[in-house]
């Protein structure tokens, strides 16, 4: 007779093998790895291995765009400024050649010590930083270069400055943006994907995350503080809303799950990188050759697939 | 920044505190009104001109005309895809809700006329879960901007909202980029969309539809912001101006078109609406 939590688990795992999702995570040598997800999902992740993911999206250490950005693409420019108030340097963004050919990205950039963290506010972008992403994917557009995105920001930027130069107008414009695009676009969630700040840049025709990312509507401490009324049950809050990447893989959130090196991407910046370029490169081919308006008519379609009620 | 605290959405689930007030009593100068007077006034304080909030059905009946209004996708109500429970259960939030509001979600839409021009209407209502955006709410959306495409009719959003509905996950992230794209995609159809934006139009909300009207208006004293007051001072420490995120400040900032009292809101949407037909 199988326990009641085993039959849980077994119908967790039929419905996620019966994903259509599923179809698309098609990352060469890496099923292994994908295998090895599912079998996290079915022995179901305890509180402590989803606070796990968050701390490990959250690491000190970890890859930050610029990391990548050097293993992954050659010739790169970094482009500047939001040819109206500012560069915000809490997003960078630029052209490179990455395999032979030429990619627009954009990233946001945390900052590896204090100085530059300050500098860089986390990671978490003002209006002037999505502005500049505007720019950047309208360059893609004109030139035909795919666009590529890096997430990893605990939200966008809650400040005075902020909020005077138009944040939600800007997340929501260059989401609109996003929409609009005709050249293929991927987005990888590499870090922390906090809220609009990083929806801003995710509205992609392929939307991947790594082993060990975030994807969430609100920080744990931020659910916990409004809903618990106490930011202490951070962990009790990150349990509930799941924003481990094999949640998000399972709610059809994302497309795949890019693998990391074992303990964390930031246990090997190269192998992370080689993991992340593999996983990027895939899903450009199985972008490449379909025409600009079926593009946009598909990533439109399938964002507002989301949550149809019948 | 040890404390990361987010920033984005900032839920009240419960009616502003009353501080001991009657609900009809004008929390700027103090009148106190009987229900009949209020709705009377639209539900502004005739004394200093305060804006009470209205709920969905009351803001429909304010705008349209008698009788043109019909409902779609009432029946659509909101499961529980992460089984949600923090205090208490998300089924039991969202039946408390339903009770105490009278209605399935917190967005009301559907066809209407307002001074004799035919339109769609999406109308949010604050009283349910704080106007909350989950997967109904983006669903309702999206369908009035499909019935606003369809019948070539222009498309009025009426926002009051919190932000995203944090008890559906990731999923309720998921409604600012499916908002948007049905919003591009009216925007391709050459259909236009007015934004009127009542008190709080924040968060997820206003990071993505919301800010996407051809034209923007606001009521006046609304909080239009992205992050409210408390999150950024508990972030950042600034000091904020009196005015912060208030329509009034919006508006000289250049975030909106104009300021449009209760009053004339109806006036003012029919202007638009007739300078947007083009079958004439």
């Amino acid at each position: 007779m199988p326990s009641e939590a085993e039959l849980h688990l077994r119908d967790r795992l039929s419905k996620l093998r019966s994903l259509r999702l599923l179809g698309g995570a098609r990352l060469s040598g890496e099923l292994e790895r994908l295998q090895r997800q599912l079998e996290r999902i079915t022995s179901g992740a305890t509180d402590d291995e989803i606070w796990r993911s968050v701390e490990l999206a959250r690491h000190d250490d970890r890859p930050y765009t610029l990391d990548y950005v050097e293993r992954l693409l050659d010739d790169f420019v970094e482009l500047r400024g939001d040819r109206g108030l500012g560069d915000d340097a809490a997003l960078v963004a630029g052209l490179g050649r990455f395999r032979g050919r030429t990619v627009a990205l954009v990233g946001h950039q945390k900052g590896r010590d204090a100085r530059e963290r300050a500098e860089r506010k986390w990671g978490m972008a003002h209006p002037e930083g999505y502005r500049k992403a505007m720019r950047v994917m309208e360059l893609a557009d004109r030139h035909d270069f795919p666009f590529v995105s890096l997430v990893d920001t605990p939200g966008a930027y809650p400040g005075l400055a902020a909020e005077q130069h138009g944040q939600g107008g800007a997340i929501a414009r260059a989401q609109a943006a996003m929409a609009r695009l005709e050249v293929p676009t991927v987005a990888c969630i590499i870090g922390e994907g906090g809220s609009g700040g990083a929806i801003a840049l995710a509205l992609a025709d392929r939307v991947l995350m790594q082993e060990n990312a975030i994807y969430s509507v609100i920080s744990p401490e931020g659910c916990a503080a409004i809903l618990w009324r106490d930011a202490g049950e951070k962990k009790k809050a990150a349990s509930a809303f799941k924003p481990d990447a094999a949640h998000c893989l399972e709610l059809g959130v994302i497309d795949a799950i890019v693998a990391e090196p074992p303990g964390g991407a930031h246990e090997d910046f190269d192998e992370a990188a080689r993991l992340l370029g593999e996983a990027l490169a895939e899903a450009l081919e199985e972008l490449d050759g379909t025409p600009g308006d079926e593009l946009k008519r598909r990533r439109r379609r399938r964002f507002r697939s989301i949550g149809v009620y019948a | 920044m040890s404390e990361r605290i987010d920033v984005s959405i900032e839920h009240r689930h419960a009616p502003p505190p009353s501080n001991g007030r009657e609900p009809n009593t004008c929390p700027k100068c103090d009148s106190h009104y009987r229900d009949d007077e209020l709705e009377r006034h639209l539900r502004v304080c005739p004394h200093c001109g305060h804006h009470f909030p209205v709920k969905a059905r009351a803001r429909i009946m304010q705008l349209v005309d008698p009788d043109s209004f019909v409902e779609e996708a009432s029946e659509l109500r909101s499961d529980d895809p992460l089984e949600f429970f923090d205090l208490r259960p998300y089924t039991e939030r969202l039946a408390e809700a339903e009770l105490n509001t009278g209605l399935g979600e917190a967005m009301v839409i559907g066809q209407a006329a307002i001074e004799e021009q035919s339109c769609q209407l999406a109308v949010m209502d604050f009283s349910f879960m704080g106007g909350s955006m989950g997967r109904v709410v983006g669903e309702k959306f999206c369908r009035a901007c499909d019935s606003a495409a369809e019948r070539d009719e222009p498309l009025v959003s009426i926002t009051a909202s919190g932000g995203a509905r944090m008890q559906e996950g990731i999923l309720s992230l998921m409604q600012l980029p499916k908002t948007v794209c049905a919003v591009v995609d009216l925007h391709d159809a050459g259909v236009p969309l007015i934004s009127v934006m009542a008190h709080p139009t924040t968060a997820g909300v206003l990071a993505s539809f919301a800010s996407l009207g051809d034209v923007i208006v606001a009521e006046p004293g609304a909080l239009i912001v992205f992050a409210g007051p408390r999150v950024v001072q508990e972030t950042t420490r600034e000091k904020l101006p009196a005015d912060f995120g208030l329509a009034e400040s919006n508006l000289g900032l250049g975030h909106v078109d104009a300021i449009v009292p209760r009053t004339e809101l109806r006036s003012y949407i029919g202007r638009l609406l007739r300078l947007f037909d083009h079958a004439e």
